[in-house]
């Protein structure tokens, strides 16, 4: 068989430009562990609910007010959220907040199709859907514009932890609460912002995601999908996030394209757990992720 | 400046730790509070700073006062906005934060960014060790440059009053004297009002003005630090020495052992 170097360049932008949209949903992951130490298993259900938002926020007339109903929407439920069903659990172990998580995803997951019901809802984002020829490869707007949006979030967010002061103070946080605290950091202030961000990137994730695969509970399973790209990336680092991003979106399209036709389909699906399995093995926080200190 | 009057400590709502103390501690001095382990020494400095709230205790009895306003039952960083802050026993470093991050950190509730700049500079002059090591994480720190952080880390909201918890602990003797010198050097350059808590009552009441003596959740003695190291007590019990000032032998020691006076 001869080698079809098209067909390979075509499955590895596919899988790069997929790959940064995996991206932007893990870096809802990445904000929330970052500043609780806990994992939001909900955020595929948040990603759902930002996509019922944008949808229904504008009774699907407008495109942009549907965006701006849902940001606004999602920053103000995760912070809300932080209010109500998590700063209870402060001091208590991470464990009782990732069962809560897992709670709240199953209402979500339940409570939606209850208010909206169970149809598929189309957004229609305000550009073409004429593919755009680069080459010998067509590439699709949609998937351009949501790799683009990932790219400017995980900069904006990168350049945040980094170098604000705020974003210091979020690591300090999430390093040591109670040493946090005695340096007058508001900890509970700053768990709130985090979970609000974690909203916020759930709304373009969402947004971008539901242009593609229109809107309804399956959406939901996003969450699960990029896990192995937050376990890859190491669960802190926006940088693991965007690298752990490209590859699950490499693998993911390669392994499609090249072992589909062999196994009669699905490889798609378990192919990352299985790289996440051995990378584990091998980097047991990822590989971007902080391990922990030891002094000697 | 700061006064604790009769203050009872709590935790769970059952465990007595601290039954009654009181504290003064003046304006521009080194107060020190000794005591062996689980005298209450850092429960005490946790009621002050706030933080007991957050391991399940509770000031239940008296009141903490701090520039004649209470400060008992308010947030910790609360309180640390109002100028006093806390250096844990153990260092306790933000590890995965460089140097300068966690100097950058302690100086959250400074409000300008240019201010911050010159709080890192004034604590780099301090101690210079952390300039050389301001890109590094401070995780991997070795110890005495880590107590060295927290320090400065804390110094970074430029405090009236720092509360030092066991800055000996775990560091070389030599270590130790630099960072107790730094301490009178903040004192006598800044105003800097230090409550210091040591098990190394020796080095303690040499840099300290003022003493107390904890034991079991009371205080048991209090003077003039000088005062302290004459007293033939503190000398048996925490500085080792006999009557005649000569070290120890443990010969003496199981013949006859001397009875707490103060019991």
């Amino acid at each position: 068989m001869d080698f079809d170097f098209t067909f390979f360049a075509l499955l590895m932008t596919n899988g790069v430009l997929i790959g940064l949209m995996y991206s932007l949903i893990a870096l809802g992951f990445v904000l929330v562990y970052k500043a609780t130490d806990a994992i939001n298993f909900a955020q595929g259900e948040f990603v759902m609910m930002a996509g019922y938002l944008a949808v229904l926020g504008a009774f699907g007339v407008n495109f942009w007010l549907g965006l701006i109903v849902s940001v606004l929407g999602m920053a103000a439920f995760g912070f809300v959220l932080e209010r109500v069903m998590l700063r209870p659990l402060i001091g208590r172990p991470v464990v009782a907040v990732i069962m809560a998580t897992i709670g709240l995803a199953a209402v979500l997951r339940g409570i939606w199709p209850m208010l909206v019901g169970v149809d598929t809802y189309n957004i229609t984002l305000p550009i073409s859907d004429e593919p755009i020829e680069l080459g010998p490869l067509l590439l699709q707007p949609v998937q351009l514009f949501g790799a683009g949006v990932a790219l400017a979030f995980l900069a904006g967010f990168t350049w945040f932890f980094l170098k604000s002061r705020m974003g210091v103070a979020m690591r300090a946080v999430a390093d040591n609460q109670q040493v946090a605290m005695a340096m007058g950091i508001n900890v509970e202030r700053y768990f709130a912002l985090a979970w609000a961000m974690a909203g916020l990137v759930a709304a373009l994730g969402g947004v971008v995601w539901s242009s593609m695969l229109g809107v309804d509970t399956h959406l939901a399973l996003i969450g699960l999908k990029v896990f192995p790209v937050v376990i890859l990336g190491g669960l802190d680092s926006i940088v693991g996030a965007i690298v752990g991003g490209l590859i699950i979106g490499v693998v993911e399209s390669v392994a499609a394209g090249y072992l589909d036709p062999y196994v009669g389909g699905g490889t798609k699906d378990f192919a990352p757990y299985v790289l996440m399995i051995l990378v584990l093995m091998f980097k047991p926080y990822g590989i971007f992720g902080k391990r922990k200190i030891e002094r000697v | 400046m700061l006064s604790l009057n009769n203050i009872e400590v709590v935790y769970d709502n059952v465990i007595l730790v601290l039954k009654g103390v009181s504290i003064a501690v003046e304006a521009g001095k080194i107060t020190t509070l000794l005591g062996a382990n689980g005298a209450g020494k850092t429960t005490t400095l946790k009621a002050i700073s706030g933080v007991l709230r957050t391991e399940r205790g509770e000031v239940t009895k008296g009141n903490i006062e701090f520039d004649g306003k209470r400060i008992d039952g308010m947030r910790p960083f609360d309180i640390a906005k109002i100028g006093l802050v806390q250096v844990f026993e153990g260092r306790r470093v933000f590890e995965h934060l460089t140097t300068e991050e966690n100097l950058i950190a302690g100086g959250h509730v400074v409000a300008q960014a240019s201010k911050v700049r010159e709080g890192i500079e004034r604590v780099y002059s301090y101690f210079p060790r952390l300039k050389e090591r301001r890109t590094q994480q401070s995780g991997y720190l070795s110890g005495g440059e880590q107590q060295m952080l927290a320090i400065g880390r804390a110094l970074m909201s430029s405090p009236r009053i720092i509360l030092l918890d066991e800055p000996s602990l775990g560091l070389a003797p030599m270590l130790t004297e630099e960072i107790f010198g730094i301490v009178q050097q903040l004192r006598d350059k800044e105003k800097l009002t230090v409550l210091l808590v040591e098990q190394n009552a020796t080095l303690a009441l040499e840099v300290a003005d003022h003493g107390y003596v904890m034991e079991n959740g009371r205080i048991v003695l209090e003077g003039d630090a000088e005062k302290l190291r004459q007293n033939s007590d503190i000398k048996e019990f925490y500085l080792g020495l006999n009557e005649v000032g000569t070290r120890k032998s443990y010969r003496d020691v199981k013949h006859y052992k001397r009875r707490k006076r103060w019991l």
